[in-house]
């Protein structure tokens, strides 16, 4: 009766596929989480396109595909900060110029290699039940590591969300916490390019902390519900992708996606429920 | 010069020769001002007049052009862990997933610095200053399902629990309902009994008149420093206000502008109030 779910355990590769998807599903969530209270998924967007030069860079002189993700991403992350701050431009502005540039690149240079055919497809769209045990430790100490950033100053990156000026006022470093998230959020696009490449690693951010906005009136519990959301929803995708046959990256995003449309319409129900209960004052 | 030590009876904010703006915009022009310890002063003055300028410079928040400010005895910025800082209300996401608590407890983490978790002292403090607010009931409600009045509340609670030396509050009476006013007034002249000291910008002249000990009129400049009945001194509104004031017998009224925050500094974000859609 259990083998749907037992059958695909037995290789090796969905094993480490369901460890790596669900690792970027938690950093992701919670990432994601400042992310969407501090109006920034469409910067994840921006930074996931940005990491693509690097990419194909480390392809092309054979490096890890991480480092060159890494430098591109974070390097277009603090360009768009510094812009922001100092060339009196909108963020939207800065972000907009920039990451359509560094995605531009790294078309262009993609496009120097010859007879290139194949990993384009996975650096875009993500190839998870490809990841290697290499990759898959490399990804799991990122992951590890932005989380226990996030758990020694979650306090410090709470407040200068939420009260920017009367954090600073009261002496947290705000500038430069503002910069470390941005370096966060680029490590964890890097983290998740494998799982869900460049054009999807948004939806992982953004859709997790979305849903739990929906449903949670506490931070605490918002980052619980988002957390739990991307835990579950990657490994219930790799499933589906594998019994589908379908891409594993999109099968993931999609499960994410009806998560939010059920918690949406479960959000319009008592609302209007609550309407109704109440006469309008 | 001698190298007195500062006693904590002196002077807890000091402006000197301090002009300040935003880009190429000027704000203050040459400002000299010393607010003793343990004053509860209101800042007044036109929109534009520099007032959270002025506010902003003593919380570090932005830097002068030129001139000195000082803070408790140190350059702005040195002694923050000090100053307790509350926004306008404009500032402020108020759909933002936090309970009054949460941003009571806010105001223990500068203190607390990274790593420590909050413990029971900080605990005990949150949960002080929410029965001195009178927000204790509604500690576990999120903050955007509450009054205009019970959120200014819930920002003084932060304030409190921070227990600083220095108060500087944006706007703290602007919109509120007559009660809240005199409790949160109530308040700030006990903390400024037991020798701290508070700040605040108002539009409220009556306000300022009635529950402040100090005022400062400005616009651009200091108009007059002095004693609360200084608002309603004709004289020094006309050059406060410029034109845009009327004395109508012995009642001055003044014409200023409908919209109640000064224009946005860079990067500033406006959270105005909109009918919420559930």
């Amino acid at each position: 009766m259990l083998a749907p779910l037992t059958e695909p355990l037995a290789y090796d590769f969905f094993l480490r596929a369901l460890v790596a998807s669900s690792m970027v599903g938690v950093v992701c969530a919670v990432i994601g989480s400042y992310m969407v209270l501090r109006g920034l998924a469409f910067m994840g967007d921006a930074l996931s396109h940005s990491a693509f030069p690097g990419v194909v860079l480390a392809y092309l002189f054979k490096g890890p595909f991480y480092i060159g993700a890494a430098v591109a991403a974070v390097a277009t992350a603090l360009a768009i900060g510094w812009v922001t701050r100092r060339g009196n431009l909108r963020g939207d502005t800065a972000i907009g110029v920039l990451f359509a540039g560094m995605f531009a690149l790294g078309i262009f240079l993609f496009s120097l290699i010859p007879n290139y055919v194949g990993d384009l497809f996975g650096f875009l769209f993500g190839e998870v039940l490809g990841i290697g045990l290499g990759d898959l430790v490399a990804l799991v100490g990122l992951a590890v590591a932005v989380l226990a950033v996030v758990a020694i100053l979650w306090k410090e990156l709470l407040y200068t969300t939420f009260d920017p000026l009367g954090a600073a006022a009261s002496g947290l470093p705000v500038a430069a916490l503002d910069y470390l998230l941005l370096a966060l959020i680029a490590v964890t696009i890097v983290v998740s390019l494998q799982a869900v490449g460049i054009i999807l690693v948004v939806a992982m951010l953004v859709t997790p902390a979305a849903t739990a906005q929906l449903l949670t009136r506490s931070f605490g519990r918002l980052l619980a519900v988002a957390v739990t959301i991307g835990v579950l929803a990657p490994m219930v995708g790799l499933y589906a992708s594998y019994w589908l046959n379908a891409a594993s990256g999109a099968t993931i995003v999609l499960v994410e996606t009806a998560i939010f449309l059920v918690a949406l319409l479960f959000r319009l129900q008592v609302g209007r429920r609550r309407e109704t209960l109440q006469p309008a004052s | 010069m001698s190298a007195l030590p500062v006693t904590s009876t002196s002077v807890a904010v000091r402006l000197a020769h301090v002009t300040a703006g935003y880009d190429h915009r000027q704000a203050l022009e040459d400002v000299d001002l010393d607010i003793p310890a343990g004053a509860l002063v209101a800042i007044f003055g036109p929109n534009g007049g520099g007032k959270s300028t002025l506010l902003k410079l003593v919380a570090d928040l932005i830097q002068p052009w030129s001139g000195v400010v000082e803070v408790l005895g140190e350059p702005a910025g040195r002694a923050a862990r000090r100053i307790a800082y509350v926004p306008q209300a404009e500032l402020v996401d108020w759909s933002f997933p936090v309970s009054v608590w949460d941003v009571a407890m806010m105001g223990r983490f500068p203190r607390l610095g990274p790593w420590r978790r909050p413990g029971q002292l900080d605990r005990d403090a949150v949960a002080l200053a929410l029965e001195r607010v009178g927000m204790a009931d509604l500690r576990s409600s999120q903050i955007g399902s509450l009054s205009g009045g019970q959120r200014r509340r819930a920002f003084l609670a932060r304030a409190i629990a921070a227990e600083p030396d220095l108060y500087l509050l944006d706007e703290p009476v602007t919109g509120v309902d007559a009660t809240t006013q005199e409790d949160l007034m109530a308040l700030l002249a006990s903390e400024t009994s037991a020798g701290r000291t508070a700040i605040a910008t108002t539009h409220d002249l009556a306000a300022a008149a009635e529950h402040f000990t100090t005022v400062v009129a400005l616009n651009q400049r200091v108009i007059a420093v002095g004693a609360s009945s200084l608002v309603l001194d004709p004289d020094v509104l006309s050059r406060t206000y410029g034109g845009h004031f009327l004395v109508l017998g012995n009642q001055a009224v003044v014409m200023d502008d409908a919209h109640h925050h000064d224009s946005a500094s860079g990067g500033e974000q406006h959270y105005h109030e909109r009918p919420e859609r559930r």
